[in-house]
């Protein structure tokens, strides 16, 4: 089955990259958008033996780093 | 006993380490094993482990988030906490708070571009092994070369940090937008210090100024005088 761990980074801290792409979109003329930040996406394959503590500490572990980010699970 | 004995630890992608371990041989003298990061263990009876700058797994994930997990950090973990001295300086930082020997992370540069220019550091601790060569407050001139660079940390640990003199230099000028111009850190012992301008590329006239060197001398001079 498929699991997709949603990373992002944690309210206050600063995104320059989420800056430039907010940035860029001005740039090519979309109003409206008040702010971008960037996160990340990763998509696991694993077997149905795979626990929820598991995948729980493969993003504590690695996945995210807790000082400056959040993860959410999510089994697809 | 035998001579200053110190590792040099190689990650796919490192590109600092030759520069590293000529700056220790040159200025602590002694032996400098290479060190693969594969390797699950560290040669005995270590003075120093320097964890060198580069882009270790081309950033993959987090500047220094694969390093940090690789078979040989565990053996680095269990010697920093035996109270060995361990210098990570740029890539070598990033994987030092990746590893957790060090609080806080390295975030891109507040204004996106990769910086590669001396700058001006003031040095904040002169107490350390690392920096007791330097007098209080020394304005020095040291390379950086990097792109996330940007140290961030919450505001407890940031006061936390700098209440317990573990702020080891900061910028004196505007680099990456790191919290507090914070440019160089100790852990609570005092035996670990990452860093992110590069020491090694200053240790003799030739490379412009000797102020890295100072670094250096101070690890041996404690050696010596311990």
């Amino acid at each position: 089955m498929k699991v997709r761990v949603h990373v992002s980074l944690k309210n206050g801290v600063l995104d320059p990259q989420g800056r430039a792409i907010h940035h860029a979109i001005e740039g090519l003329g979309f109003n409206g958008v008040q702010d971008v930040r960037a996160g990340r996406l990763i998509e696991l394959e694993v077997d149905e033996t795979v626990t929820d503590e598991a995948l729980d500490a493969m993003a504590k572990q690695l996945l995210a780093n807790q000082v400056i980010e959040n993860y959410r699970i999510e089994r697809v | 006993m035998g001579g200053f004995r110190a590792a040099v630890i190689t990650f796919p992608g490192s590109n600092c380490d030759r520069d590293m371990a000529v700056a220790i041989e040159q200025v602590c003298g002694g032996e400098v094993h290479r060190v693969w990061h594969g390797d699950a263990g560290l040669p005995d009876g270590l003075d120093l482990i320097a964890l060198p700058g580069g882009f270790s797994y081309g950033d993959y994930l987090r500047s220094g988030a694969m390093a940090a997990r690789s078979p040989v950090m565990r053996a680095v973990v269990e010697a920093a906490g035996r109270g060995v001295a361990v210098l990570g300086v740029c890539n070598g930082f990033q994987v030092l708070t990746e590893a957790g020997l060090l609080p806080g992370a390295l975030m891109r540069n507040a204004g996106i571009r990769f910086v590669c220019r001396s700058v001006a550091l003031t040095v904040e601790n002169t107490q350390s092994m690392f920096t007791r060569g330097y007098a209080p407050g020394q304005t020095i001139s040291i390379p950086v070369a990097h792109h996330d660079g940007n140290y961030y940390a919450d505001e407890a640990t940031l006061d936390r940090l700098e209440g317990e003199g573990r702020v080891a230099f900061r910028y004196a000028e505007s680099v990456n937008g790191s919290a507090r111009d914070i440019a160089g850190v100790l852990n609570d012992q005092g035996n670990v210090l990452g860093m992110m301008p590069h020491p090694e590329r200053m240790i003799e006239a030739a490379q412009g100024g000797t102020d890295g060197r100072v670094l250096f001398e101070g690890i041996v001079r404690g050696l010596v005088g311990a």
